[in-house]
């Protein structure tokens, strides 16, 4: 389904798909016409994508048939094998984790999982963690650190879960105890933020070396639904909220947040999965190439002189 | 005592009578009118039911710390405005709104003495856009914390916060892996972090420092919690238990070590910190 920006992107695909179905049954020749709507249409996705607005970023972000970390793993991962539970309560599907090589080398990779369809998103309760995902995480955090390998942990989720549940088991300490320990933990971490960037419950896998987010990524302290609700006492005003948050993934590398911006295809990451993935590849990649050659003390040093120096103040 | 005078809640009419409100204050706990001198002694502990009425980070540095010990460090720095952000009232009006009452900023950092054991300390205030955590006050915990490693004593922080600063952006989420950064650097030190939880101590401040004491104290009654009990229930679609969230109950689900009576504060983190680190008197 097209979210409603895409409506002029999508006119033409169906008028594409018109052209070649007519083709096929009357045996006619239509490469010219189609090769002409296909630059027509790389050209108005382009335009379309390159003026996304806050909001509409937001909503790309959370495209339905946006690639997810499950997604990711298929295309730049090899012997992948998933790993499960906190050995505490149960197995968190909102967070998948494991061993995989990528080009190579052996990594930890830890990622949200949301779910493509009602089915699937019952098990995976739309990415939203409950303690026990976070409490795996850290489980998973720390066999890397055991066997000096390096992790990679893929970030796309509204938020950690708000429910009763959730509360009793510590959805607070869960989350706190992941920041202190990624903060401290004697092996190279990168995060990509590949979707939703939502608040604390994105930032429980998010103290890391390194920040990467994808083109049409967003990262925030709060959604802008909430924001709305909070600060203008109304839901109708998340256009203002999402833009006055600052959320995209330019906003967080200008406010020296994001280390690096990876590109998606024309069209966004949805509209191409294998090329998305071997953008993130490349990247991660690269990225871990240079950390693996830091010492721990170095990993460490840097990565707290990273999170002690951001903010902004005046001095009175 | 200084931090006694901020507090401005309107005094409610009991019965016929019109109460004076320099001399007397209605507990919000049972409704009881208590002597405004009385309930100074008892650091704002109502006599008849036990609640905890507010007190501003100044109160809290005041009942813990051994008198003239105090150093204020960092009183200087301001909130700034990175975003230029604009909800129904500008974030720059709201810190002048909130800075005309006197106070700098959501928390105030220190050193002192705590029954003869030196340590660094700092206190959130509420009253301070909701107590909430922006660049400011993530600074001023990340400088408190250093100083407690370069001097090695311990740390305490009394937690009082609505949560992340929202006006500030992705910095003020940012804060909580700041404070939490610093944290793994105590821990790796092995210095000791007591965290003092108090009404209320949520969103994104439960899911930073405030939950990683090598102790966690909460005081009595106190909302602790990650997501706010109305965003909850709006999201189940039902009405919450009696207690949800409160101290007791963080308690009993293993979130706490203790609930502690502001009277008894002091003392029981003086017994705690000899235990970890600072030794008995001769
Ligand atoms: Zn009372």
């Amino acid at each position: 389904m097209p979210l409603e920006f895409e409506s002029g992107i999508e006119g033409i695909r169906v008028q594409i798909d018109k052209l070649l179905d007519l083709a096929d049954r009357r045996g006619i020749d239509v490469s010219s016409e189609v090769e002409v709507l296909r630059e027509k249409l790389l050209e108005i996705s382009r335009q379309t994508y390159e003026n996304l607005d806050a909001m509409e970023q937001v909503l790309v972000a959370r495209h339905p048939q946006r690639p997810y970390t499950l997604d990711y793993i298929d295309r730049i991962c090899t012997d992948w094998i998933e790993l499960h539970g906190d050995r505490a309560f149960r197995d968190d599907q909102a967070i998948v984790g494991g061993w995989a090589r990528i080009r190579g080398r052996t990594v930890m990779v830890i990622g949200h999982q949301k779910g493509r369809n009602m089915k699937e998103n019952l098990d995976r309760n739309f990415g939203m963690p409950h303690p026990e995902g976070y409490r795996k995480a850290l489980r998973l955090l720390k066999q890397a650190e055991k066997f000096g390998r390096p992790v990679v942990t893929l970030i796309d989720t509204p938020g950690a879960y708000p429910g009763i549940g959730a509360e009793e088991r510590g959805q607070g300490e869960a989350i706190a105890t992941n920041l202190r320990e990624m903060a401290r933990l004697k092996t190279p971490i990168v995060s990509v933020i590949i979707g939703e960037g939502g608040s604390g419950g994105a930032l429980a896998l998010g103290v890391t070396d390194r920040i990467l987010m994808l083109e049409h990524s967003v990262y925030s302290v709060i959604s802008p639904e909430g924001c709305s609700a909070i600060l203008w006492r109304s839901s109708e005003h998340r256009e203002d909220a999402a833009t006055a948050l600052q959320l995209t993934a330019r906003h967080v590398l200008d406010h020296g947040v994001c280390d690096e911006i990876i590109p998606e295809p024309v069209g966004g990451a949805h509209s191409d999965w294998d090329s998305a993935a071997a953008h993130l590849e490349d990247a991660l990649d690269r990225v871990l190439s240079e950390l693996v050659e830091l010492t721990t003390d170095e990993l460490l040093e840097s990565r707290w002189a990273k999170y002690e120096a951001i903010g902004t103040w005046r001095e009175a | 005592m200084a931090w006694f005078r901020k507090e401005k809640k309107p005094l409610k009419a009991q019965n016929k009578r019109d109460l004076p409100a320099d001399v007397f204050e209605q507990c919000p706990g049972c409704g009881e009118v208590l002597y405004r001198e009385r309930l100074a002694k008892d650091l704002r502990v109502c006599s008849k039911c036990g609640h905890h009425l507010r007190i501003s980070a100044e109160g809290y540095l005041s009942i813990l710390l051994d008198a003239g010990s105090l150093e204020e460090l960092d009183g200087n720095l301001r909130a700034s405005d990175p975003l230029e952000f604009m909800d129904l009232k500008a974030y720059t009006n709201r810190i002048v709104t909130a800075e005309s009452d006197g106070s700098g900023e959501a928390v105030m950092t220190a050193t002192g003495r705590l029954d003869g054991i030196e340590l660094a300390i700092a206190a959130m205030d509420f009253s301070f856009i909701g107590g909430s955590m922006g660049s400011v006050v993530g600074e001023k915990i990340a400088r408190v914390s250093r100083l407690a490693l370069r001097r090695c004593v311990p740390l305490v922080i009394i937690s009082q916060s609505g949560g992340a600063r929202m006006q500030e952006g992705i910095y003020s989420l940012m804060q909580m892996a700041k404070t939490s950064t610093v944290l793994a650097r105590l821990h790796e030190a092995s210095l000791p972090f007591i965290s003092v939880l108090t009404n209320p101590t949520t969103g994104g401040i439960t899911a930073s420092h405030s939950m990683l004491g090598d102790v966690n104290l909460a005081e009595p009654d106190a909302l602790i919690g990650f997501t706010g009990p109305r965003v909850i229930e709006e999201t189940i679609k039902q009405e919450l238990p009696k207690g949800f969230q409160r101290s007791e109950f963080q308690l009993e689900h293993g979130m706490v070590d203790l609930v502690v009576d502001r009277r008894d504060l002091k003392k029981t983190i003086a017994l705690i910190l000899r235990h970890q680190l600072a030794g008995w008197p001769e």
